[in-house]
């Protein structure tokens, strides 16, 4: 997995390429979590994601109760079609903030 | 067509992915859809995260290898998977209640969703813990 990271104002855009797996689950998240900590509006941009497993789906869920916590969101953009169907299989794209 | 591959991987989390390419690699050679190539390589890859989490939490750094096994016969795929971790209670594996809103839990819930059956047996001297995952292909 690598990423970038763009800021635009309040909101960090968090670009996400490769396999989210347990392997780089922490990583991620100490990609993402701070960001959420600090107050912005966080956007994942999952487009270029080829592959993302629970522990993925974890850190998704983690960013965006942690974001809830911190009177802010994270917005999911640009989701590819392998993660959104991992995301519906878990049901959670009521929940989780997809654009 | 039938098939049988196997291949031993280290327990640790960094053998996930060599994992997945083994098994989209046998895969590939069965006339299934990509769909659900990719759905029997999550359910493959939950089961090997299993592995690494639950059969050796708390032991770090261990030479121990898992294998993992991919039949196919009479249309029905099966995929065993065998380790020498902590001994499995089966009874006690429960995924997560999908409203219960928070991060884990939903590996083995993605397994049942993929696969017809999971079952542990205990058929085996040289390893503790026998998962087979099977489903009508």
């Amino acid at each position: 997995m690598s990423y970038k990271i763009t800021e635009d104002g309040n909101t960090s855009t968090v670009f996400l390429d490769g396999e989210i797996d347990m392997d780089v689950t922490e990583k991620a998240k100490e990609v993402i979590l701070p960001l959420v900590e600090s107050g912005k509006e966080v956007h994942l941009n999952l487009k270029d994601v080829s592959y993302m497993d629970s522990s993925g789906i974890s850190v998704l869920i983690e960013s965006h109760q942690k974001a809830l916590e911190n009177n802010t969101k994270v917005v999911i953009k640009e989701v590819s079609k392998s993660v959104l169907k991992v995301i519906m299989m878990a049901k959670l794209e009521q929940i989780l903030n997809l654009e | 067509m039938d098939l049988s591959e196997s291949k031993d991987f280290l327990v640790h989390t960094s053998s996930l992915k060599e994992v997945r390419v083994f098994s989209r690699e046998v895969l590939e050679k069965l006339k299934i859809s990509n769909d659900l190539k990719e759905e029997l390589v999550l359910a493959i890859a939950e089961a090997a995260q299993n592995i690494v989490k639950h059969a050796y939490k708390g032991v770090e750094n261990t030479t121990d290898h898992m294998q993992i096994k991919i039949s196919l016969k009479d249309d029905n795929l099966e995929i065993g998977f065998f380790d020498k971790g902590k001994p499995v209670v089966a009874e006690n594996i429960q995924h997560r209640k999908l409203d219960d809103i928070k991060p884990g839990g939903l590996g083995t819930f993605f397994i049942k969703q993929i696969m017809d059956e999971a079952v542990f047996k205990k058929d085996q001297q040289k390893w503790v813990n026998h998962l087979i995952l099977s489903k009508k292909i």
